[in-house]
């Protein structure tokens, strides 16, 4: 064997020793990188929640917790219902492309069944929960304010069906979590079967 | 053709050569490579017994990691301990293996720490001028037993609770203030909560830092004088023209090369175990320990864990409480004396006398069955084993300082054999 | 296990005795019998179960839950997880092993309140997650199969195993009713050592039959106290075979870099 060979192979094997090495290093990383994945405790803390939503009262918003955030479920009335196409130019992202829930909740009123509204009470631009302001043209909101939610932190705006307002630091409409109906007067929060 | 691998480790790249002297103007980076590794010459005749320095180092780094993430999910509460670790294995993810790895890395540690102090004994590696890192090395010894024993509370199983309960009381022991010490560590009139929350302490942060600091000792002494070896001869004394030791060869690439492969049978073996026995029959992981502590009942057979049995049978052969604490105490406490119990000059067992080569299988053989003893019942002809073998065990050490001057040893040779 | 052999021996011979109602009647006739106590420890069988088999370990599901739940938790079992290692769709699961409303996340626990099961058995049962880590495979197989008369015991029966148990024999009907024959040993200076059982009246299962049904309960009990086991040991395999083939090339680099050593 020539001294050529001799570091070639060299070379091949210091490379192969560290490529193998490097597999079995990352490999080993695995277990400790997935054991902070949420564990069979937190996905059970975090299961679905039923909600009864037959004694919500039109025009009224009951809270409820689910892994860890409050949810919103609003009884909207058939008033609340017709503001929502009114200020449509007035939204940043009046057909929800940009944000998230879904499929089922992708549309008008973001929502399986019109009148029950089921939005995430953490405002999109950085996580607090905006306070529902349901009442028409109060003074500090403007005559033009139809209803909707208001956020205390920064001033973030959204309409009854949780869509942001242009203009306000908040990117995105309120998320949607998934969510079906058990019976007309229950929904589970937290799942759903793929389509409602 | 020695000469030729640092080359083969140099890459090329000027900017890789500006941003290494940017960092050395700054700290001494390549200084402490070459100090320790490119240019630390150790002998090219070790023998396997060399390879569990490097282990232990392992399996300190891994009980580390794997410490670490164990705590994330522990708590340390006499309420939610127990569950806690079953939570740990089976609701986190991974999180058994991790608690395995922990488990089995303590007894592999104590495997390996006690064949590096055998390595020690077979070598003569406490002799001048290696007495401080046997020193340091002694001391690293007692802090691992002590973070083994803190660690051992913390599943709040039954045979945590009663292990704990045995040890401590053993410093009731002690002549009149013997109770108030107990009392002191457990802080509580029983092992409760309390002791729980302290022992947990110790062994994530205080024994921990400890530990590391006490390595880091450990090598800097031992690369200040240079490793040993088989032979027992002294390499710095026979150095080439260009101040290399004839019989040395670089840490790194050789050593390292060699430790790499020394390092995957290790894991090899150690995978074995965690995956397929990790209680190892009830020795890593005993089976009262699947019970939860329960103060009003103490399990069956009550032992310690297998790396500490060899003292706890010398505990039990004594009939008197005191002066068994105090032989136990001196069990542990025997080998640091070692470099001044050893008269040898010459510090291979290879070229020591028949004497001292019969002495140190004996003591071998002692421990081990001292260590065997410690997991028997206490009765009959165990204790009468158990004595015998104490005594054999002392022995071995009392009595160096006479078999050892007058022993007659092979020459030594002048540079190493193969 | 030459003893056990007696046990099996003695069970068959006794296979064609009388069977009767039920336990009350066995308690009326077995007021006449001898009590007998006896503390020596019992030689354990191997239990013999393979925690690999998956049918054995739903059957041991069933019985676990239909047996023992009502007494015994599993604190740190959860449902869902039962059903993805026992290969049982979560349907399955809520369908034949939840029957109090639990959710699939749940744990294994019951609904008895403990200063209750003290009130009625003067003890908690223990919760079983760990038990056959605990005691061991052998031990809970040869328990649940050591049973016998025993009229002074307030539960009508005692155990071999574990004398003075507060547990009834829950699996009464399935084994029948056993008698235990101590005889006065002469290695014990006369003391009284258990020989063997004689069955009393029948059940519904034959002896093997019955072996089998504490062997799948036995392996339930050893799945669940450590279900990683399955997974653990063909994870193993890989992580061996993937340093084997390091060692080799660690070994040869070695043997490379060793060649400059004279």
């Amino acid at each position: 064997m020539t001294e050529s060979q001799r570091l070639t192979r060299r070379h091949f094997l210091t490379a192969a020793t560290a490529v193998t090495g490097g597999v079995g290093a990352v490999a080993a990383a695995v277990p400790f990188v997935a054991s902070f994945r949420p564990s069979a405790r937190a996905q059970a803390l975090g299961a679905p929640v039923e909600v009864d939503v037959s004694k919500l009262e039109p025009g009224a918003l009951m809270k409820v917790e689910w892994r860890g955030r409050p949810i919103y479920v609003v009884h909207r009335t058939e008033a609340m219902l017709g503001v929502l196409g009114r200020d449509v130019e007035l939204l940043a992202d009046p057909d929800s492309a940009d944000s998230i829930q879904p499929g089922y909740a992708r549309n008008d009123h973001r929502s399986v069944r019109p009148r029950i509204l089921v939005v995430e009470g953490v405002c999109t631009h950085l996580g607090c929960a905006p306070l529902p302001r349901f009442e028409v043209a109060p003074a500090d909101l403007g005559a033009d304010w139809g209803g909707g939610f208001y956020c205390p932190c920064h001033g973030s705006t959204f309409d009854l069906a949780g869509r942001v307002f242009a203009g306000v630091p908040a990117p995105t409409n309120l998320p949607v979590p998934p969510y079906r109906y058990v019976d007309d007067g229950t929904i589970l929060i937290g799942a759903d079967t793929g389509s409602v | 053709m020695a000469s030729a691998a640092p080359e083969l480790n140099r890459r090329p790249g000027r900017r890789f050569d500006a941003l290494v002297a940017w960092v050395d103007a700054r700290f001494p980076m390549t200084r402490l490579l070459r100090e320790h590794a490119t240019q630390y010459y150790a002998a090219k005749n070790f023998n396997f017994w060399y390879g569990f320095g490097v282990l232990a180092t392992v399996v300190l780094i891994m009980q580390f990691v794997t410490g670490i993430f164990l705590t994330m999910n522990y708590k340390p509460s006499a309420e939610e301990a127990f569950a806690s670790v079953e939570y740990i294995m089976r609701d986190v993810d991974w999180g058994w293996l991790l608690r395995y790895l922990h488990s089995t890395g303590a007894s592999a540690f104590f495997i390996v720490v006690y064949l590096h102090m055998f390595r020690g004994f077979m070598y003569g590696s406490y002799k001048r001028p290696r007495e401080l890192v046997w020193l340091i090395g002694m001391f690293i010894y007692l802090c691992l037993m002590a973070e083994a024993f803190f660690g051992y509370l913390l599943p709040w199983g039954n045979m945590s609770y009663w292990g704990a309960q045995v040890i401590v009381s053993l410093f009731g022991a002690v002549p009149v203030v013997g109770e108030g010490i107990a009392e002191w560590i457990r802080g509580d009139f029983y092992i409760s909560d309390i002791t729980l929350n302290r022992f947990f302490a110790f062994h994530v942060i205080a024994m921990p830092l400890i530990l590391l600091v006490l390595v880091v000792v450990h090598i800097m002494a031992l690369h200040e004088v240079g490793s040993g070896n088989p032979d027992g001869i002294e390499i710095k004394e026979h150095k080439d023209a260009g101040g290399k030791p004839l019989d040395g060869v670089a840490f790194h690439p050789y050593h390292t090369s060699k430790d790499l492969v020394i390092i995957i049978v290790f894991f090899i073996i150690f995978s074995a175990v965690v995956f397929f026995a990790p209680d190892m029959g009830g020795y890593f992981l005993e089976h009262a320990n699947f019970e939860p502590a329960n103060p009003l009942q103490t399990p069956e057979h009550i032992a310690p864990v297998w790396y500490f049995t060899p003292f706890y049978a010398i505990l039990r052969a004594v009939p008197d409480k005191l002066f068994g604490v105090v032989l136990m105490g001196g069990a542990v406490l025997l080998p640091v004396f070692m470099p001044w119990l050893d008269r040898c000059r010459v510090k291979s067992v290879r070229y020591r006398s028949w004497i001292y080569k019969t002495a140190l299988g004996i003591f071998a053989v002692s421990f081990l069955a001292l260590g065997w003893l410690g997991l028997q019942p206490a009765t009959g002809l165990y204790t009468t084993f158990s004595r015998i073998f104490s005594v054999l065990y002392f022995g071995f050490f009392i009595l160096m300082p006479f078999y050892t001057s007058y022993e007659k040893t092979k020459p030594v040779p002048i540079r190493v054999t193969k | 296990m030459s003893g056990g052999n007696r046990w099996r021996e003695s069970r068959a011979a006794a296979r064609p005795a009388r069977r009767t109602a039920g336990l009350l009647a066995v308690m009326a006739v077995s007021m006449f019998a001898a009590t007998a106590s006896a503390q020596h420890e019992a030689t354990l069988e191997p239990a013999g179960n393979d925690v690999a088999d998956t049918a054995s370990l739903q059957r041991g599901a069933m019985y676990f839950v239909n047996y023992c739940l009502g007494c015994h938790s599993a604190q740190y079992v959860r449902y869902n997880r039962l059903a993805e290692d026992l290969q049982l769709t979560e349907n399955l699961v809520v369908q034949n092993l939840m029957f109090t409303g639990e959710q699939p996340f749940d744990t294994m626990t019951n609904s008895m309140r403990p200063e209750d099961s003290v009130r009625w058995f003067g003890i908690a049962p223990p919760d079983l997650s760990l038990i056959a880590r605990s005691r061991g495979t052998d031990y809970v197989y040869t328990f649940l199969r050591s049973f016998y008369e025993a009229p002074a015991s307030p539960t009508g029966v005692d155990n071999v195993v574990l004398p003075n148990t507060a547990m009834p024999h829950v699996l009464w009907e399935l084994q029948g009713i056993n008698r235990a024959v101590f005889e006065a040993d002469e290695a014990h200076d006369g003391e009284e050592v258990f020989r063997r059982f004689e069955q009393v009246s029948a059940g519904q299962l034959g002896t093997q039959q019955y072996d089998q049904v504490v062997r799948d309960i036995v392996n339930f009990l050893d799945y669940i106290g450590d279900p990683t086991q399955l997974a653990r040991e063909a994870l193993g395999v890989r992580v061996i075979a993937f340093l084997l083939v390091f060692l080799v090339i660690a070994w040869l680099l070695k043997r490379e870099i060793w060649k400059d050593v004279t």
